[in-house]
C-alpha cells in the first residue's frame, strides 16, 4: 500500500510549492515497507490529528502580533484546524516560534520543547526565527532557531503576512498527513533514561 | 533639543542633583544614558524636566575609578526611576553605581563576560555563542561602597528571605505580553515584592546602530515597538533632522501627524483587545481586533506593511500617500466612531471589569513621576505629561485637542485614559485629513547622510509613554551613541510599587492596563 498524496481541501496539490521534499518524506516511508492495515489506521489517524494541531503561544516579538491576527476574526485560523492556542507546551503539539530567538531566551525555548509531548512540530515565523533575519549581526540574538530545535516549516517575512502564515500552517498540515503514525518513523522517541540503584548511590556519593 | 550639559565633579555630584530636585524642581528623570566617551572615559548624560515649566536639562558626569572599577554616585534616592536605568547602565556600560542597593544585570544573563556597549567590545557572533545552559542566578546582590583608601567593596544583601514563598511568573506566560518574567514574592496571596527580570528579547539594537549609517538605523526603530512603530521611527528621524536642520514641508509634518495617530488608533485597539482577553472577555477581544484590521488597511495602502511599516525615512517619508487615502481615512473615522459605544457595552461597563479595574493597583502621582511612568499610565495619576502639548512637535499645536488626564491612577483610570485618547485621535484625524497641503512629500538629502557634531534628544508621544532618542553625533556617518528611551522600562520598574500589599491575581489586570511592549523594553 502505498503512502497517498496529502490532500487540502479547496487547494489542489500541485499548487503548493515545495513538494519536493514532501515527496522525499514519502519515498523515505516506502522504503521501509507500509502494512495494509497500519497504512489505513495511520491514514485515518494522521486526518484526525492534521486537522486538530493545537499551537503553543510562544511569541517573543512582532511575529506574535500577526500570529493573534491570524487567529482573530479575518483570518480566523480555527477554519483550519488550528482550532485553539495553549499555554502551557504539555497540552501543545506544535510550537509556533513567532519572533526572535536570543541568547537568553535560548534555554527557555529548548526547555519548553523539551516539555512538549511526542509527536511535535516547529514553525519558525518570521526572520528572526529562520536566520536572526534584521539582527543577524547581533551580539545577543542566535541565527535560527534550528540550532536548537528541528524545525518542520519555515515561514518567512518581517513579519509574514497572515495569508503566508496560514499556507505555512497548511504546509505542516501536509507534513503530518503522509507521516507513519504506527512504527514512529518520522518520530523516533528518545529512549528514556532508566536509573538503577548504582546510579543513585554514586549521585549521593557526588 | 541640542544637549548644552552641566558638568558636576564625581565628590558632590550626588548632592548638586539633589539640589537640582528640591530648588529648581527637576523631578522627572527622562533617561540616564550611559556612553563610553572614548578618551575621556566612562560616563552617564542625565536628562531631567521640571514637570511644572516643562524645561529640560542634560547633566553629564564622567566615572571616577579606572575602566575595571568605574563608578559613579547613585541618585536611585532621589528619583526612583534611577533604581532600573542605573542597573541598565551598569548592565550594558560595567559603571557600578555607589550606594544602589541592587547592582545586579538587568538585561543579560548573570555569567555574561563583557560590556557590550563599550567600544572595545568584540560583537562577533563567534565570542558570543548562545548556551542552552540554565542561567546560574545567585540569590543575593550587591551594594558598592568605597572604603577609606578609595577601593571599590561589596556588600552582599539576600534577595529572598528563608521563608519566603517565590514564584515565577514568566517568560513564558500568555499575561505578560511577551517575555518578561516577574519573580514574585508571595505571602499567601498577598504579593510582597516583585523583581522583574528583562532581556528575554534584547537584541542589541543600540549596539547595531553604531555600526549602521544613519538610514540603515532606521529599519531597526520599527522591530522595537511595533505598536508604535510610526512614532519610534518618528522620533530617531526627528532628531537626525533636528541635528542637521532640515526644514520639513507642511505636507510631510501632516502626513507624520495622520500616520502617529492612526497608529496609536490601531495600538489602543489592540490594548483593548489584550486587556479584555486577560481578563478573560474573549468576545471584547475579538471585537478590537476586527476593527484593527480596518485601521491597518488604510495604512497598509500608503506604506505596504499591516504591522513593520517602514515608511518615514530622513528628510520626509517614503512614498507619496495613496489617491485613496483621504477618502480612506474619512470611511475610517465614520466607522469606528459608533465602535467606542459598542466597546463600552460589550466590556466597560461589565461587572467583572469594574470588581478587577476599580480601585485596584493605584499608583499615586508622585510615584508616577518619581518612577517616570510616562504616556497613559502618568496621565491616569493625574499628570500632564504628553509630549504633543508638552514638547509640540509635527501639527500638534496648530490643531484643537485634548489631553487626557484622570485623578485616581488605578487599573480603570489607565483603561479610560486608552478608550479616551481614541476618541481624540479620531478628532485629530478629522481635522486634518481634508486639509492636507500640496508640496514635497520627501525633502532631497545627500546621498550620505552625515551628521554635524553634538549630541541632541528628541522625543515623540508614543501608544505607551514618551519615545526617546538620544544621539552622539562625531560628524560621522554613523551615529557615536544611540539611545532609545524605552516607554515601558520605568512601567515594568514602578510595578514593584504598584502591586505590593495587592492580591496576585490583580497583577493580571495591572499588567494588562500598564500596556508595556516587551521588546521596546529590552531594545
Amino acid at each position: 500500500m502505498e503512502v497517498r498524496k496529502p490532500k487540502i481541501k479547496g487547494i489542489p496539490y500541485a499548487e503548493f510549492k515545495d513538494n519536493d521534499s514532501l515527496e522525499k518524506i514519502a519515498q523515505e516511508l516506502h522504503e521501509g515497507g507500509v502494512n495494509v492495515i497500519t497504512g489505513s489506521l495511520d491514514q485515518m489517524i494522521n486526518w484526525g490529528r492534521s486537522n486538530s494541531l493545537w499551537s503553543l503561544t510562544f511569541a517573543t516579538s512582532c511575529c506574535g502580533i500577526e500570529f493573534m491576527a491570524v487567529g482573530c476574526a479575518r483570518y480566523d485560523f480555527a477554519r483550519f484546524g488550528f482550532e485553539v492556542t495553549r499555554n502551557s507546551p504539555r497540552q501543545a503539539d506544535l510550537i509556533m516560534c513567532a519572533g526572535t530567538i536570543t541568547n537568553k531566551m535560548a534555554p527557555v525555548m529548548k526547555r519548553l520543547y523539551d516539555e512538549m509531548a511526542e509527536p511535535k512540530y516547529v514553525i519558525a515565523v518570521g526572520g528572526c526565527a529562520i536566520s536572526g533575519g534584521p539582527f543577524k549581526s547581533s551580539y545577543h540574538v542566535v541565527r535560527g532557531i534550528n540550532e536548537i530545535v528541528p524545525v518542520d516549516v519555515y515561514i518567512p517575512g518581517c513579519p509574514p503576512r497572515p495569508e503566508a502564515i496560514l499556507y505555512g500552517m497548511m504546509q505542516l498540515q501536509r507534513k503530518v498527513k503522509v507521516e507513519k503514525f504506527f512504527g514512529g518513523a518520522n518520530h523516533k522517541e528518545k529512549k528514556p533514561i532508566i536509573i538503577t540503584d548504582e546510579d543513585l548511590k554514586n549521585n549521593i556519593n557526588k | 533639543m541640542k544637549l548644552e550639559n552641566k558638568v558636576f565633579e564625581l565628590k558632590n555630584f550626588a548632592s548638586e542633583m539633589a539640589k537640582l530636585k528640591s530648588e529648581k524642581h527637576f523631578d522627572f528623570l527622562v533617561t540616564i544614558v550611559g556612553e563610553d566617551f572614548g578618551e575621556e572615559g566612562l560616563g552617564c548624560i542625565y536628562i531631567l524636566e521640571n514637570t511644572n515649566s516643562h524645561e529640560r536639562i542634560s547633566v553629564k558626569t564622567i566615572a571616577g575609578g579606572n575602566r575595571d572599577g568605574a563608578y559613579i554616585p547613585s541618585i536611585s534616592k532621589i528619583w526612583k526611576s534611577a533604581d532600573f536605568l542605573e542597573r541598565e547602565v551598569y548592565d550594558f556600560l560595567g559603571i557600578k553605581f555607589l550606594g544602589h542597593p541592587d547592582m545586579r544585570r538587568l538585561y543579560l544573563r548573570s555569567d555574561f563576560e563583557g560590556y557590550p556597549l563599550r567600544k572595545d567590545y568584540d560583537m562577533s557572533p563567534e565570542n558570543n555563542k548562545y548556551t542552552l545552559e540554565s542561567d546560574p542566578e545567585p540569590d543575593y546582590t550587591n551594594e558598592w561602597s568605597l572604603d577609606e583608601n578609595g577601593e571599590l567593596v561589596a556588600t552582599q544583601h539576600k534577595l529572598f528571605g528563608d521563608d519566603d514563598y517565590v514564584i515565577n511568573i514568566g517568560p513564558q506566560h500568555p499575561a505578560t505580553h511577551g517575555v518578561l518574567r516577574l519573580q514574585t514574592i508571595l505571602d499567601g496571596e498577598t504579593v510582597r515584592k516583585i523583581y522583574p527580570h528583562c532581556g528575554y528579547i534584547h537584541r542589541g539594537v543600540e549596539k547595531m546602530c553604531e555600526d549602521y549609517t544613519y538610514p540603515q538605523t532606521l529599519a531597526l526603530t520599527d522591530r522595537l515597538d511595533y505598536l508604535s512603530a510610526m512614532m519610534n521611527r518618528h522620533a530617531l528621524v526627528s532628531v537626525v533632522e533636528e541635528a542637521m536642520g532640515v526644514e520639513l514641508s507642511d505636507r510631510i509634518k501632516y502626513i507624520r501627524t495622520i500616520m502617529d495617530e492612526l497608529q496609536r488608533l490601531d495600538s489602543h485597539l489592540l490594548f483593548y483587545s489584550c486587556c479584555a482577553q486577560d481578563l478573560g472577555a474573549l468576545t471584547a477581544f475579538i471585537y478590537g481586533m476586527r476593527d484593527r484590521e480596518e485601521v491597518l488597511n488604510v495604512m497598509e495602502e500608503t506604506t505596504g506593511g499591516r504591522l513593520i511599516q517602514n515608511y518615514y525615512r530622513i528628510g520626509g517619508c517614503q512614498e507619496d500617500i495613496d489617491p485613496n487615502f483621504v477618502s480612506n481615512v474619512k470611511k475610517l473615522c465614520n466607522y469606528i466612531k459608533p465602535k467606542f459605544k459598542e466597546f463600552d457595552d460589550i466590556f466597560t461597563g461589565n461587572v467583572i471589569t469594574n470588581n478587577r479595574f476599580v480601585g485596584v493597583g493605584k499608583l499615586s502621582l508622585e510615584d508616577a513621576i518619581s518612577y517616570g511612568c510616562t504616556g497613559g499610565t502618568g496621565r491616569a495619576s493625574g499628570w500632564h505629561n504628553d509630549v504633543r502639548k508638552n514638547h509640540s512637535y509635527a501639527m500638534y499645536d496648530k490643531i484643537d485637542w485634548n489631553e487626557i488626564t484622570y485623578n485616581n491612577g488605578d487599573c480603570f483610570d489607565r483603561y479610560k485614559v486608552r478608550m479616551d485618547e481614541m476618541k481624540q485621535s479620531v478628532h485629530i484625524l478629522e481635522q486634518l485629513i481634508d486639509n492636507i497641503p500640496e508640496g514635497d512629500f520627501y525633502i532631497k538629502q545627500k546621498p550620505i547622510i552625515k551628521v554635524p557634531e553634538g549630541q541632541w534628544y528628541t522625543s515623540c508621544e508614543g501608544s505607551r509613554g514618551e519615545i526617546g532618542v538620544y544621539l552622539d553625533s562625531r560628524g560621522d556617518k554613523k551615529p557615536y551613541r544611540l539611545k532609545f528611551r524605552p516607554m515601558g522600562l520605568s512601567l515594568v520598574s514602578a510595578m514593584d510599587e504598584i502591586l505590593r500589599g495587592e492580591k496576585i491575581a490583580d497583577l493580571i489586570s495591572v499588567g494588562a492596563t500598564l500596556d508595556y511592549v516587551i521588546p521596546d523594553i529590552d531594545r
